[in-house]
């Protein structure tokens, strides 16, 4: 099977720390981080960078369309 | 390899809808208004209407919503938004014109002109965002409010005998014969979400083929008000909402007789 592997890059500026993306990752890639940004809120990191598989799951619950993906096939 | 190579425009597989704009959406933290307004923005890119698609805005939440996707709207009066929509429709028959309406502005202000709209099959979409409360006023029951369900004005939970019952309307808009696509969707997982631009992208179709109207009800979270986090937000949506608005389309005049009313016969 092909391996993909992914990688997010969030606008650390536009999160508002929902959580939505955190547990819509099925691979446990993202985490809240213990920051905040300038409106106060705990934005989302790749807490587990190797996992991410590019899916987009996250993006795509996002309410505030702040993810963006990339996905690479190996 | 690394992150710096995968982060490369070549590899690029989602990203924000060139549609909504760099806007702050006025939304609270993980409220499904902004999910369906990138739906929208996404579905209407899709489709390539943005230079004749006329948006018409509630009162409620998303009064806002012009602000955020790049297209022509107009700010209706509370509940009116079908009422505004009929007059661009049918003085503007090669524009594709579609409503956003909360439960509060469709089911309880606006039921008149939801009703007639629909009865009468403007050529419109109608985008109903169910999140069985008065979200911008500060949580008040909504007609959609279920019983038991707490809120402002139902500290108690809803009563049958005081508050009366949660209306179905768009159960009761699928039988109306103006209507061709009667749909209820959900947007709090990614697979519910596409399932969801895909309805709205048929009713969109439908608007654009003069089908009559088309509705699509996406059964909601209003974290705030509901007082959760958005996650049991979503939780509580699945396991409370969808018993009694259940998901799924109600109406598809594509596949079945268009007609839900039979004339009489002389
Ligand atoms: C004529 C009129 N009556 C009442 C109001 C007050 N009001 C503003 S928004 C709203 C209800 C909003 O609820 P809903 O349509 O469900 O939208 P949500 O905020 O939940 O998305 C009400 C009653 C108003 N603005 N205008
Ligand atoms: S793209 Fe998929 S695997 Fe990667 S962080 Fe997002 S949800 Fe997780
Ligand atoms: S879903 Fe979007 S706004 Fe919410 S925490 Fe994730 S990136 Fe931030
Ligand atoms: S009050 Fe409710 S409906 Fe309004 S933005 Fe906040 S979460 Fe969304
Ligand atoms: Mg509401």
């Amino acid at each position: 099977m092909a391996k993909v592997i992914g990688a997010v890059v969030v606008d650390n500026e536009e999160c508002k720390g929902c959580g939505l993306c955190v547990v819509a990752c099925p691979q446990d890639v993202l985490g809240q981080n213990k920051q905040v940004n300038s409106r106060g809120y705990h934005y989302s990191f790749m807490k587990n960078p190797e996992a991410c598989i590019g899916c987009s799951n996250c993006a795509t619950v996002c309410p505030d369309t702040c993810i963006t993906v990339y996905r690479v096939k190996l | 390899m690394e992150l710096a190579d995968i982060i490369n425009p070549k590899n690029l597989v989602y990203e924000k809808p060139a549609l909504l704009t760099s806007t702050t959406m006025h939304y609270c933290p993980g409220c499904s208004h902004g999910v369906v307004h990138k739906l929208l923005a996404e579905v209407i890119e899709d489709l390539g209407i943005q230079e004749k698609t006329i948006g018409v805005s509630p009162v409620g939440c998303a009064v806002f919503a012009y602000n955020y996707i790049d297209i022509d709207w107009q700010e209706a009066a509370h509940g009116r938004a079908p009422a505004v929509a009929t007059g661009i429709a049918r003085t503007n028959p090669d524009k594709v014109v579609f409503t956003y309406q909360g439960d509060g502005d469709l089911a309880s202000i606006g039921t008149a002109e939801i009703l007639h709209a629909c009865n009468r099959g403007e050529d419109m979409v109608v985008i109903f965002v169910n999140n069985g409360i008065y979200g911008m006023t500060g949580g008040q029951m909504a007609p959609t409010t279920l019983l038991g369900q707490i809120t402002a004005t139902t500290p108690t939970g809803r009563d049958a005998g005081r508050n009366g019952y949660p209306l179905k309307i768009t159960e009761l808009i699928a039988q109306l014969s103006g209507t061709s696509y009667v749909t209820r969707q959900s947007v709090q997982t990614p697979a519910a979400i596409r399932k969801c631009k895909k309805a709205i992208s048929k009713a969109f179709q439908a608007a654009i083929d003069k089908k009559g109207t088309s509705f699509v009800e996406v059964v909601s979270t209003c974290n705030m008000n509901w007082k959760m986090t958005p996650v049991k937000a979503n939780e509580w949506m699945v396991e409370n909402m969808f018993p009694f608005y259940v998901p799924g389309d109600l109406k598809d005049s594509s596949k079945n007789n268009p007609e839900s009313y039979t004339p009489l016969k002389n």
